[in-house]
């Protein structure tokens, strides 16, 4: 389908798409086999100026919005989610600098950003505190002149790989929600590292690492935004970030998609290509058609958070919820297409299929996606 | 550091047919491409230029659709692109189209280095940068796999050989002839695709570039072609496998046959 895109959306799309068929797909199984950090990948995204898509033109990047991002992220997804996350995971690191950063802070970070020659990580996540980011343990305590952080951050894409951390810490646990902060803590910070990588059932081209403060001290300016705006902050960056995530299940439902119908048109039994078969057709018709559809949704999704409505949360958790369900579902169904050669590691879909659990996952689970979803109708229909 | 970039456009290897009845390559709803080594000596160009300042100046001859490729080349880091383009220049062979592309250097007017691709994958002659440094008057290597020194003066590279490389020394200015080993050529960037979208290209007629007309195109072309053939199919192979007492075995039966 023509979703109308401008001139330069087209050619983010096109060079995204060189990026993953001619480094990504050559090079995913082998990555995804040694857990190995895709370097020199991110190198050439970030020669092609894709870094830069989401940062602010005036700090040297493009000033795109939420769809330019997420045409991006839709190509690199359809090459592998691993490499696709390991580059989401810097935009998502850099965001709440972007949104609530201070003028200096912005123009410290956000240049060799968008240049890619740092990369960004976003520490929220504990080890008692995924859903329920009240349960929060890190905590920031301004001595002189100097934040002093302790605590340990869990399951951070871009541990250890990444020089620029944002980090949720709480500056006042009496305050409750508005009692946590959000501060940038550099690689090589005293009293900061990061713990041995996580082995995961997917996206293993990605890194994922504990966060460890030790008496972390900081300087006072890299506090990001107001004192005790730290959700707030939180709350605005995953708002802007999900679309994202959408945009890798689109990535994989369409890789899902190509897979399956190329096989099934080369796979001869009771002497015809099973793709005669209805069973099969109907099959492949369903993944083409939920494809699609979260296709369609989260393009307009992310055109109307580029407008920076007020029902953005909603909005992007749909999106969201959507697209990564289908992407679960349609890789499924590809591994099940293709039979006996689609649960081998020789073919391409089975990883797809253990990747695509994550999107459920992270960045919030769809059970608390539905939640804001449901919050909000609920908010809605008590004013009416 | 000047540099021109000579590339071509030809047609996509993925896509080659033979019009079975004039055994010429049949161009018609082929997709174009940049020559592939052209491809590695853009690259080497633009990253001599980030090293040591300057500018990339593409130079490609061919009909006016070849601009495509001039496009291509800035969105990966060239700075200007021509195109020598004329009617009068059709059916040129090497001899003429070097002597063609040295016409349009000239015009363009200084230079410290020339690079060209080892040679085009359509008419694979490999004679057209040499060709050219000789209409030019200037020292060329050919076949380089690696530039281990480069100053604004003086480069220093590796010379594929059949048998390892030769490391070469060369004055500028002076051209380069380049393979694939030499580098991996970089997708192009953003900046680099709405710079290209933007880009007019200086495209320069025989009468521009002061050509005399007994040397281009056609008549000016020495080489005739007298006959365009697929070669012969090879004959039947076999492959022995087993020990090595048992190939020599099944290879003295095979011989015994001649005797």
């Amino acid at each position: 389908m023509d979703y109308f895109l401008s001139e330069e959306q087209e050619m983010i799309v096109e060079i995204a798409q060189q990026i993953t068929d001619e480094r990504i797909i050559p090079q995913r199984a082998e990555l995804d086999e040694k857990d190995e950090f895709p370097r020199e990948i991110l190198n050439s995204m970030a020669q092609a100026d894709l870094f830069g898509v989401p940062i602010p033109e005036e700090y040297g990047g493009f000033g795109g919005g939420c769809l330019d991002i997420v045409l991006a992220l839709e190509q690199l997804g359809r090459g592998c989610i691993g490499v696709a996350t390991a580059f989401a995971a810097s935009a998502l690191g850099i965001y709440p600098i972007i949104i609530s950063g201070s003028n200096e802070l912005k123009e410290k970070y956000l240049p060799s950003v968008a240049s890619g020659e740092k990369f960004a990580a976003f520490g929220l996540t504990e080890a008692n505190a995924g859903s329920d980011a009240s349960g929060i343990q890190t905590t920031a305590v301004l001595d002189g002149d100097e934040w002093v952080l302790n605590g340990t951050k869990q399951w951070i894409t871009n541990g250890g790989e990444a020089q620029i951390y944002t980090i949720v810490a709480i500056t006042d646990r009496k305050r409750g929600a508005r009692g946590a902060s959000m501060f940038v803590v550099e690689e090589g910070d005293a009293g900061f590292s990061c713990g041995p990588k996580e082995k995961k059932m997917g996206i293993r081209a990605s890194s994922t690492t504990e966060l460890i403060f030790k008496d972390c001290r900081i300087p006072k300016d890299r506090i990001i935004g107001r004192l005790g705006t730290g959700f707030i902050t939180v709350m605005k960056t995953l708002d802007s970030s999900r679309p994202g995530i959408a945009a890798l299940g689109l990535g994989i439902g369409q890789a899902c998609v190509d897979e399956a119908t190329v096989y099934a048109k080369q796979r001869v039994q009771f002497g015809k290509p099973i793709i005669s078969f209805q069973a099969v057709q109907h099959m492949l018709a369903d993944m083409a058609i939920q494809l699609e559809a979260s296709r369609a949704l989260v393009y307009a999704a992310a055109k109307h958070i580029d407008a920076h409505p007020k029902d953005m949360s909603k909005v992007s958790s749909m999106c969201k919820v959507m697209a990564t369900d289908m992407a679960m579902k349609v890789s499924t169904d590809a591994v099940q297409v293709m039979g006996g050669y689609g649960y081998m590691r020789e073919y391409p879909v089975e990883k797809m299929m253990r990747d695509a659990k994550i999107l459920q996952i992270y960045e919030g689970t769809n059970q608390v996606q539905r939640n804001v979803i449901g919050q909000e109708l609920n908010k809605e229909y008590s004013r009416k | 550091m000047k540099i021109i970039v000579c590339i071509k456009q030809v047609p996509d290897a993925k896509d080659v047919r033979l019009d079975p009845e004039t055994n010429t390559l049949a161009r018609e709803g082929v997709q174009s491409i940049m020559n592939p080594y052209d491809q590695h000596a853009l690259e080497e160009a633009v990253r001599l230029k980030e090293q040591l300042g300057g500018e990339v100046t593409v130079l490609s001859m061919g009909p006016p659709q070849a601009v495509d490729v001039l496009r291509q080349a800035i969105s990966c880091g060239a700075d200007h692109g021509v195109l020598v383009s004329d009617r009068a220049f059709a059916g040129a062979d090497t001899w003429a189209t070097s002597y063609t592309l040295a016409k349009a250097v000239h015009k363009i007017g200084d230079f410290d280095l020339i690079l060209c691709g080892k040679q085009a994958i359509d008419g694979d002659t490999a004679q057209v940068g040499p060709g050219l440094a000789i209409q030019l008057d200037i020292p060329f290597v050919t076949c380089v796999q690696k530039v281990r020194e480069a100053s604004g003066t003086e480069l220093v590279m590796e010379r594929m050989m059949d048998d390892g490389y030769d490391v070469v020394a060369v004055s500028c200015p002076a051209l380069l002839t380049v393979v694939k080993d030499l580098n991996e050529p970089r997708v192009p960037s953003l900046k680099g695709k709405m710079k290209a979208k933007k880009a007019e290209f200086k495209i320069l007629s025989a009468e521009d570039i002061g050509a005399d007309s007994s040397c281009i195109g056609l008549p000016g072309s020495p080489t005739q072609v007298v006959d365009v053939f697929p070669p012969p199919p090879r004959g039947e192979r076999a492959i022995l496998t087993g020990s090595i007492e048992e190939q020599i075995e099944q290879l003295v039966e095979k011989l015994a046959v001649y005797l």
